[in-house]
């Protein structure tokens, strides 16, 4: 169980001091210039040494992405550009981080920056996010000022521009080469790799793109200890995680717990249960919209981690937004809404992402009436996987995997509100004879 | 999905004086050469003074960027969050609809938006104060159901809850923001669980109502005297530690004699670098064979890196050899 001193996010809900000095006296911007003075090499160890994977959804390991930027420039600047277009749905986190706890993001900056060779970073932060932009944009002000950031950066000799750059709502922004061209001025679609980013990103440039969570977290694993961070969670999903826990549940809310933690633990403990008790649970979404559904009575005994969610479960961690269903919901139903979503959010660059989203949505919104043949479900399935891997970003696959994991877990559901429908309208017998 | 400009447009657009300093400094927050990727935020400035995005304001934010109206108005029909069309003079009501939100009750928010609003998304009000849509998830689900209203969230929202607030908006009232059930933040509602230890007291609001409580603009239409423009970015640094020392290279609008020469003579420029390299002005071995090392920083970062540094160089010196050749 984490307790207070092992928590990096010591002000998420924005109750206490929010201004540079709030985050001074909470620890934060503590003598930075002596972890940059450890050199680039020492930084990128120990972050590979914590074990911290990105906290964006795919998991990749943080201080791995870092080691790809070039050592020495060929003339070309190097750029850190920070996702902060958090619109997965159920992901409502890094919000938390960039208007309560700022300056855990702008410190994770400089330092990030610092150890990719990097003079000047882009937060691209979604644009629906107005206040938390005004509010994040007041905070990196605060570090100018203070002569944290900018010329001579924390008396590092390190020069460090932070700009902070908005989108204006396309989830698809969120994928790292559509938010490159959309920073230059493009419509947000993303780019065929390779070349990948640290290769040529931001206007041809060597770039990173991080997570707001994992970059936040830096300053806290540099002055604490690699091995302080891996102590928590399962070898592999190391550290302190921020769970976004909505839906059924008596008390939605977003906490930072240990990785590895329990499913019915963080749920008991942070949200008072779900509503209507255990039994009450029908499914849960673990990780954002993106990872396939799990059925209730199998997230009793799950553990909330990269690994076990995604070979025990099927499922994923993702961004660890946890969607809580309980027994009035229908499934169908709720999986027909985010087949809504990602038609609405498809870019439309590739054929079958742009035809699939809308084909699966109608399809799903027949069966939310059982208004289709049992064996649909099967061509569903098998369009699902025709989409999945041919498309130049992600969201293809992100578009197939809630089907394919609603066929998975509750198929028995689908064919029966097919067979509803059909007594309904009398066109077949109640049993086979 | 299709989105269209409105049928009916003003005829004019230009920022006011506060937001059009306020956009020339947001410009300089990109390299010279790059000023396109201020087009977001300048785009949505003219939004907020004027309500929606008009063609007008399009075709202005392009002049401003140096861009060719096709690629601005490229970008405005891409983002959702660009009305292109009036939207009511009071509010435009924005719910989430996405998955967390509908659990909680987003299905009743609409209808309430039905009800008093009008029957379909996009449509005016009859008095033509409000008008509202479904929107895809806002990222504040543990706080579901919400709807962002102008600049700001209302969370935790019920049925009685959203029509108060458009009762209050209509009669000239601005709530204030953030969750509508008592609750601070995204803490769980019966008590903190965490952080217990860091307790001192709270402040009033959390971070985003307390903004909108600052400035007083949740449904205001913007036009910069708002708050003091804060430029750090301008007087920090020369602007060259973290930018490349690009050059635009020599560039034709047509080849000369309108015939394009076959860059295939160099080896590796295949057809789509060819292509590629004309749709920049460059047409004959000439050309490339002149460019400087920041000219070829240039082309490369303007291919967004589809041709390799090393690959544009060799360009250059197969370019040199085969005009000396020539010239010889």
């Amino acid at each position: 169980m984490l307790t207070d001193r092992d928590r990096i996010f010591t002000n998420i809900y924005g109750m206490h001091d929010r201004t540079l000095r709030g985050a001074i006296a909470r620890g934060h911007w503590d003598n930075t210039k002596s972890i940059l003075v450890k050199g680039r090499d020492w930084i990128v160890e120990q972050m590979k040494a914590s074990g911290l994977r990105g906290r964006g959804g795919a998991g990749f390991p943080t201080g791995l992405k870092w080691s790809f930027m070039p050592i020495e420039s060929d003339g070309r600047p190097s750029y850190l550009v920070i996702n902060a277009d958090e619109s997965e749905p159920g992901t409502c986190k890094d919000r938390e981080i960039m208007r309560h706890d700022p300056h855990t993001l702008i410190e994770g900056c400089l330092i990030a920056s610092f150890a990719m060779g990097a003079n000047c970073c882009y937060i691209y932060i979604r644009g629906e996010y107005i206040r938390e932009k005004e509010t994040l944009q007041r905070a990196i002000d605060e570090a100018y000022d203070a002569g944290l950031v900018g010329k001579n950066a924390c008396k590092s000799g390190w020069d460090f521009d932070i700009f902070l750059h908005h989108g204006a709502g396309a989830y698809i922004c969120g994928e790292e080469t559509a938010l490159i061209e959309s920073l230059e001025g493009k419509k947000g679609m993303p780019r065929m790799k390779p070349p990948f980013p640290a290769g040529a990103g931001l206007y041809g440039c060597p770039t990173t793109v991080n997570n707001v969570e994992s970059i936040a977290v830096v300053p806290t694993i540099l002055r604490r200890g690699a091995d302080w961070f891996s102590s928590f969670g399962r070898p592999n999903n190391s550290g302190t995680k921020l769970f976004a826990i909505s839906g059924h549940v008596n008390n939605p809310c977003v906490v930072e717990e240990a990785m590895s933690i329990s499913f019915q633990e963080l749920i008991d403990k942070h949200c008072g249960g779900v509503r209507g008790g255990w039994k009450n649970l029908k499914a849960v979404i673990p990780g954002g919209s993106s990872v396939p559904c799990v059925r209730g009575e199998d997230m009793k005994d799950a553990i909330m981690d990269f690994d076990y969610l995604r070979s025990d479960l099927g499922s994923g961690l993702g961004t660890a937004a946890v969607i809580v269903m309980d027994n009035s919901v229908d499934v169908i139903k709720a999986i027909w809404r985010l087949s809504k979503f990602y038609k609405h959010e498809s870019c439309g660059q590739c054929t079958p992402c742009r035809e699939g989203t809308g084909w699966i949505m109608r399809v799903m919104e027949r069966l939310v009436h059982g208004n289709a043949e049992k064996d649909e479900i099967d061509m569903l399935f098998d369009v699902t996987k025709q989409v999945e891997g041919h498309t130049i970003c992600a969201l293809g696959d992100a578009a197939a995997w809630p089907i394919q994991g609603l066929i998975r877990n509750f198929r028995d559901e689908i064919e029966e509100r097919i067979l509803n429908r059909d007594i309904a309208i009398g066109s077949k017998p109640l049993a086979a004879e | 999905m299709l989105r269209r400009l409105h049928e009916e447009q003003p005829t004019s657009f230009s920022f006011t004086s506060e937001n059009k300093a306020w956009a020339d400094s947001q410009i300089k927050k990109y390299p010279a050469g790059r000023e396109a990727s201020a087009i977001i935020p300048l785009l949505w400035r003219a939004q907020e003074q004027e309500g929606w995005l008009t063609r007008p304001a399009i075709e202005y934010v392009a002049d401003l960027l140096g861009m060719a109206y096709m690629r601005a108005l490229e970008v405005a029909t891409f983002y959702f969050m660009f009305h292109l069309k009036p939207v009511g003079n009071i509010a435009h009501i924005q719910v989430c609809g996405t998955l967390s939100c509908m659990l909680c009750g987003a299905e009743d928010l609409i209808s309430v938006c039905k009800d008093k609003i009008a029957p379909n998304p996009h449509q005016l009000s009859e008095d033509g104060k409000f008008s509202w849509e479904e929107v895809e998830c806002l990222g504040a689900c543990s706080n579901a159901p919400m709807a962002q209203i102008g600049k700001d969230y209302f969370e935790d929202l019920t049925k009685e809850s959203i029509g108060q607030i458009i009762d209050n908006l209509s009669a000239g009232r601005v709530p204030a923001p953030g969750p509508q059930d008592g609750r601070f933040a995204s803490e769980p509602k019966n008590g903190l669980t965490s952080l217990m230890e860091h307790e001192s007291g709270r402040t009033k609001f959390n971070g985003s109502v307390q903004m909108a409580e600052d400035l007083k603009d949740t449904i205001k239409r913007i036009n910069g005297t708002e708050t003091k423009l804060v430029t750090p970015w301008l007087k920090s640094s020369d602007r060259t530690t973290s930018q490349v020392k690009m050059k635009k290279p020599k560039t034709l609008k047509f080849p000369k004699k309108s015939v394009p020469e076959d860059l295939s003579k160099i080896s590796g420029l295949g057809g789509k670098a060819k292509i590629a390299l004309n749709s920049l002005g460059i047409y004959h071995v000439s050309q490339i064979s002149n460019w400087e090392t920041n000219e070829i920083y240039w082309v490369h970062s303007n291919l967004s890196g589809s041709l390799s540094l090393n690959k544009l160089k060799s360009f250059v010196e197969q370019a040199k050899k085969l005009q000396t050749n020539k010239d010889g």
